[in-house]
């Protein structure tokens, strides 16, 4: 009877998560009330600017690409019970090593520039969180403190280089990095119709592809392999993790590794199809994002796609309600915290409820998500 | 400005300065998430609160005419959003380390929307004490400007740590940060200590931001806080959980905050924006230094769980 224990998990958590998202949105409502706005006007713009036409739904998903990925890098470690908030780091080391070795590969051919921008972004975010996750496990630094500490120093990074040794003499105003060139641009998804296959097709870019890519290798790698099985472990119990053997270590490194590259290859795809180049406006918060969005998931890479559309959808919308609503953009950012704030309230209320329990006790409660009951372990 | 008159003496000087003038928000971020984390709860949030404050000050001060209504609105703003961030956390199986995060973003994206109309206005400022009057040198005045909340945030420190070590409600407050099942056996309430505790660190904090809108930089936008609030968490491990200690910690990060300033009014500018993360590598640094994977870090209060 595990199963049924299973889907009545499921199904609890998809409920509360909705009613938390709704009551978000009606408290969201009541605030823009406050603000002298038609909290229905609002609903109906925020719709209209996200999900409505296919325009703006495609705006929408090339919003939720980096926070896909920038969740990833919240949702992997939390699996290993560490509560790592560095993705904002990891996507600007990310962007800085995808744009810096652009440079030298001018005159290459647009799929060799591509793939080392690529691959520079994964290693470098890679190696970013790594670090933060070896800190943790052989220094016993607190990972929470670490990686927000190294965004602070990432940016600064980020603002050397690209306020000095990578500077574009052209830019004048606006500090940013050569650009990597108009053939180098990471194209959009292509779209079948009509018996063919139309070249960007799709109007959304292939970071798109990338994050639904890497969340189902990762949910794939979390859930059907010993690997993932170790992982979770570990999570569960390091103590006993390192009882049976497990090298939780390399276990450490790895899955911080993956996260780190996940939030990289963001920073890659920020500067190769929306930017051109790498400037200020890569730090635009989406690495924060990326924690809420893995939070609503409860750091189910799977949960985290749908997640993400819909936090992109109200990102997107968040023009069409300073136009017409006259509200400031940061109505977004309050959005945002309302819902955290209940989401991680509704926590609360989990277990709470006889309809999800199994009519049979099921033997093996499927374990509740580590990181959300205590920030660290050991 | 003229700098060829002190030459390299204004590399000290501008770090004195600096170290004053800045490390006041870090005080009493740092004190108020001291008090928070003794009673074994981490507030993140506190960067929200700062921001918050900071808007709220320098709105009420606009409104009023009076920076002191303002500090005073300030605190009382934060001692709200910590009363808020307080009761989410005394939910059963709720996570004090995500409230802080979410509470992170709603104070500042609240701030951000309602300081929109505040980006343009002039609002009085808190007043200085002037003790380089003495000096001609325009540089040697502006490093000896004083405020009234340094010395009594400074004078706090010396108080809060009497409190906590000598009084009966610093004793309490100690018990609940230690060991909850003790402080319930002798039958207190652990929500509420933690409650007050939030409050009383959400009061501070939201003067600490007060201090950025209406003394240093002095004015409200959106870009006015680089992280003060979340480095506070990090003051207070490196301060070891002592008041006085989160005093000089307070210095140092506003010391090293003025380095890249400081070097660049002697016509060094390279490296700026490296020498601009030198409080956040320090602190990294300290905390590599003085975590070890075996044991907990030393007078870190046992209920605490993010050092663990």
């Amino acid at each position: 009877m595990a199963n049924a224990g299973k889907t009545n998990v499921l199904l609890e958590t998809l409920v509360l998560r909705i009613l938390a998202i709704v009551v978000a949105l009606a408290l969201f409502g009541v605030f823009v009330a406050f603000a002298k706005a038609n909290p229905f006007e609002v609903y109906k713009l925020m719709y209209q600017g996200s999900f409505e036409s296919l325009f703006a739904f495609k705006d929408s998903l090339e919003r939720a690409a980096p926070m896909i990925l920038t969740a990833l890098c919240v949702a992997l470690p939390a699996r290993m019970g560490m509560v790592v908030i560095g993705a904002e780091g990891a996507l600007v080391v990310g962007a800085l090593a995808a744009a810096a070795i652009a440079i030298p590969l001018q005159g290459s051919s647009p799929m060799t520039v591509l793939s080392a921008m690529a691959l520079s972004g994964l290693v470098c975010g890679g190696i970013w969180i790594m670090t933060v996750g070896g800190l943790r496990y052989y220094r016993g630094v607190n990972e929470t403190i670490c990686s927000l500490l190294m965004n602070y120093i990432a940016i600064a990074l980020f603002n050397h280089f690209v306020d000095g040794p990578l500077r574009d003499p052209q830019s004048l105003n606006k500090p940013a990095t050569l650009p990597i060139g108009d053939d180098n641009a990471l194209g959009k998804i292509p779209w079948f119709q009509d018996g063919k296959w139309l070249d960007e097709g799709t109007g959304v870019h292939w970071g798109f592809a990338f994050g639904i890519g890497f969340c189902i290798l990762a949910y794939f790698i979390l859930q059907h392999t010993t690997t993932g099985f170790s992982i979770r472990t570990a999570g569960g119990n390091i103590r006993a993790a390192k009882i049976v053997g497990l090298p939780v270590g390399l276990l450490t490194l790895g899955t911080c590794f993956a996260a780190g590259a996940a939030a990289g290859l963001a920073g890659m795809v920020e500067v190769a199809a929306v930017q051109g180049n790498a400037n200020a406006a890569i730090i635009a918060g989406y690495g924060y994002e990326g924690i809420l969005v893995s939070f609503i998931a409860r750091h189910n890479p799977l949960a985290i796609i749908p997640v993400a559309i819909l936090l992109g959808g109200m990102k997107a919308s968040s023009g069409m309600l300073q136009r017409h609503a006259n509200l400031p953009d940061a109505s977004v950012l309050v959005l945002q915290g309302i819902l955290f704030v209940v989401i991680l309230a509704s926590e609360t209320l989990y277990g709470r409820f006889a309809i999800f329990k199994a009519k049979e006790k099921p033997k093996s409660a499927p374990p509740a998500m580590p990181a959300i009951e205590g920030a660290a372990h050991g | 400005m003229d700098n060829s008159s002190l030459g390299w003496w204004g590399v000290p000087l501008g770090l004195m300065g600096g170290a004053i003038r800045v490390s006041v928000p870090f005080l009493f971020v740092g004190l108020g998430e001291c008090i928070t984390e003794k009673s074994g709860r981490v507030n993140l949030g506190l960067e929200g609160t700062l921001v918050m404050g900071a808007m709220t000050g320098y709105g009420v001060s606009y409104a009023t005419g009076s920076p002191w209504l303002g500090v005073l609105a300030a605190a009382m703003v934060g001692a709200v959003l910590g009363a808020f961030h307080a009761s989410i956390c005394g939910l059963p199986r709720v996570n004090d380390v995500g409230v802080g995060i979410a509470l992170m973003l709603f104070g500042t994206g609240l701030a951000f929307f309602l300081g929109k109309p505040l980006i343009q206005p002039t609002a009085p400022r808190l007043p200085a004490w002037e003790l380089g009057a003495w000096s001609s040198s325009p540089q040697v005045r502006s490093a000896l400007q004083i405020n009234v909340l340094f010395i009594v945030g400074a004078i706090l420190a010396f108080v809060l740590r009497w409190v906590l070590k000598n009084t009966r409600w610093g004793l309490i407050l100690r018990t609940v940060g230690e060991s909850g099942d003790t402080a319930r056996a002798l039958g207190y309430s652990i929500n509420r200590v933690r409650m007050l505790a939030t409050m009383a660190g959400g009061f501070l904090a939201g003067i600490g931001g007060s201090f950025l809108s209406l003394f240093y930089p002095g004015s409200w936008n959106e870009g006015l806080s680089s992280g003060q609030g979340l480095m506070a968490v990090a003051l207070v491990i490196f301060a070891r959980w002592d008041p006085v200690r989160c005093l000089f910690a307070a210095l140092l990060f506003g010391g090293t905050s003025a380095l890249g300033p400081a070097l660049q009014s002697v016509g060094i500018s390279w490296g700026y924006h490296l020498f601009n993360a030198t409080p956040y590598v320090l602190t990294l640094g300290i905390m590599i230094a003085s975590s070890s994977p075996r044991r907990t870090m030393v007078g870190a209060p046992g209920e605490l769980t993010m050092v663990k």
